[in-house]
């Protein structure tokens, strides 16, 4: 009998999880064949899940509508930034938050947890006038500068997570063989590092690329734009013919963050584990 | 897992003497030259804005006034109380935001515990899990839309091919917008949900399970008795901050509805946006943003401090 049971529970189970797989897939399943369909099927009162005549004019259409390639370049150029800075002034910070107890690393870590918390309604605003005496409304840099301060919270904790898994004796070693400190910190602990670097800076380019809310308020101009922004303006009154061109474009613009996501997939969830046991 | 591991392993084999030598490196200029670069940008763009945007509340600030900005004490907040449609907005806030956060625990647990087993098919459970984290939230939103979509959409098929109707135009309708919203909050929060109580689930000691099961606990007691105590600090925290994100989330419902129809979407977030942003009321929806990270607060401090003493009961 207890076979029997146990049977019908992973049979159950397979149901369960066959559901999931249903649920987690079919929307950006959808999102594939509608934009590989031609206007003729998509304005039919019956669609079906594989497109008959298969097509490429939709991505044409898109590319044709909205200044995409302009708006890939920016996001291209505001994510790969924000990556680069971001790992650049977090490394350093993360190592000294993982490996001195002081006051400053305490006030440090509690920022990193209060500033999840905070509705960017209240940072979105401040920061608007701040940039603007800056002059850097409506430029890439002002909205670089906040992507880096927006993705640094995690990168520091997934940061000072790495760096507690590098053994402090490899550097004590490496201090009682002569060499300085910058010595020590660029020859043994950055390279043991590297692979949480480049997680982290992927992570940080994924945020940004990914970030609507600050560029729909610090961008205006359309040549400015980021995909997200210009995505939307794809929206309204969208009518059988527009479908095409809107699944075309959302599509391509998820594929960056999809790649890479797969990428380093198991290092985010390292990365957050690491610095949970400590923290 | 092998990083969590290697982390408690340096710490436990870490000599005493360390601490020492580092205290006397660490005092000099070195230390804030590595903080220092992190440091301003912290203090420039997240701690000096979120204080400005605190004083803001207390002010008239306008976009494109030309008069100077003057404190007016707590006028703001007076208005607020007064405002109607921003309760009501906020009460809608709420809805959703425990509308989205419980099915998404719910759900994600359930996944957690299903891939933790030893299923078949768990990879690909696992590849999925990653689309709603990776996307863009303003894809997510159009995705659904097409999903939505009365004519062209699979929803609406499919309710048509099993002849239970003609289907509706789901983002439009009174009463369906808000629903067919959260589902779609609930779709893509998820996955990050699910992986945090997987990792929870997988420090939970595989012996406490055996011992269980050999003194015939029942799945369900097993799950009570072992399993939910290894998870519940995980659990805890990824509600908590589940609440935070989800009332907070402006990009998907932006995209679905707009806030639309008639208010009836209309989270705090889309309310305060456009107060400061269509209307340039900037000291307004200043004050807007402190009522909601003030109620959020409380509301928190009370599930918490009711699930950490419910949690010394057992």
């Amino acid at each position: 009998m207890s076979m029997r049971t146990k049977r019908s529970v992973r049979a159950g189970q397979y149901v369960a999880l066959l559901c999931y797989l249903v649920f987690l897939a079919f929307p950006f399943l959808w999102l594939i064949s509608t934009a590989f369909k031609p206007a003729p099927e998509l304005g039919s009162l019956h669609p079906t899940w594989i497109p008959r005549h298969p097509t490429l004019d939709n991505f044409r259409q898109a590319f044709d509508e909205q200044p995409l390639l302009r708006a890939t370049a920016n996001s291209l150029i505001a994510a790969l930034s924000a990556g680069l800075i971001a790992v650049l002034i977090a490394t350093p910070m993360a190592y000294v938050m993982a490996r001195h107890r002081t006051r400053l690393a305490t006030a440090a870590t509690g920022w990193v947890v209060v500033s999840q918390a905070f509705p960017f309604v209240l940072l979105i605003i401040p920061l608007f006038l701040v940039l603007k005496n800056l002059h850097l409304i409506n430029t890439l840099w002002g909205l670089i500068m906040v992507y880096v301060v927006w993705a640094l919270p995690f990168a520091l904790w997934m940061l000072v997570g790495y760096v507690r898994a590098v053994p402090r004796e490899l550097e004590e070693a490496a201090a009682v063989d002569g060499a300085g400190r910058l010595r020590t910190l660029v020859s043994v602990t950055a390279p043991l590092l590297a692979p949480g670097i480049v997680a982290t800076a992927l992570f940080a380019f994924i945020t940004a690329w990914n970030e609507f809310f600050f560029a729909l308020v610090l961008l205006k101009t359309p040549e400015k734009q980021t995909l997200p922004v210009v995505l939307t303006h794809f929206l309204g009154a969208e009518g059988a013919s527009d479908l095409g061109p809107l699944a075309a474009a959302a599509f391509l613009a998820t594929l960056p963050s999809l790649v890479l996501s797969a990428v380093i997939q198991r290092r985010i969830t390292g990365g957050m584990l690491a610095g949970a046991v400590k923290n | 897992m092998t990083l969590a591991s290697a982390t408690v392993e340096s710490g436990r084999h870490g000599p005493p003497g360390g601490a020492r030598t580092d205290g006397r490196l660490d005092r000099g200029a070195g230390t804030w030259f590595l903080v220092l670069p992190a440091l301003i940008p912290i203090l420039v763009l997240s701690v000096g804005p979120l204080l400005y945007g605190v004083a803001l509340a207390f002010t008239d600030a306008q976009s494109g006034r030309t008069r100077a900005t003057q404190w007016t004490g707590t006028l703001n907040f007076q208005d607020l109380l007064h405002d109607g449609l921003f309760w009501e907005s906020f009460r809608i806030g709420l809805v959703w935001a425990v509308g989205v956060t419980v099915p998404q625990f719910v759900l994600a647990l359930g996944l957690a515990l299903l891939l933790n087993e030893n299923l078949r098919m768990r990879w690909l459970a696992r590849a999925l899990a990653i689309i709603p984290w990776a996307m863009p939230e303003v894809v997510v939103g159009i995705m659904w839309r097409l999903v939505y979509n009365p004519d062209a959409g699979i929803l609406n098929e499919t309710i048509r091919d099993l002849g239970l109707g003609e289907g509706r135009d789901w983002l439009t309708g009174l009463a369906t917008a808000l629903p067919a919203v959260i589902v779609v909050g609930v779709w893509s929060g998820m996955p990050q949900t699910t992986v945090a109580l997987l990792a929870g689930l997988q420090n939970t000691p595989h012996e406490l399970h055996e011992a269980a099961a050999l003194d015939g606990a029942g799945a369900w007691r097993r799950f009570r008795t072992v399993t939910w105590p290894a998870i519940r600090p995980v659990a805890l925290s990824i509600t908590a901050l589940n609440f935070i994100w989800n009332f907070n989330s402006f990009a998907l419902v932006y995209v679905l509805t707009n806030g639309g129809p008639g208010g009836r979407t209309r989270l705090p977030m889309l309310f305060a946006y456009e107060e400061a942003f269509r209307y340039g009321q900037f000291g307004y929806a200043a004050a807007m943003g402190c009522v909601m990270v003030a109620v959020i607060s409380v509301i928190l401090a009370v599930y918490l401090a009711g699930r950490l003493r419910g949690g010394d009961d057992r």
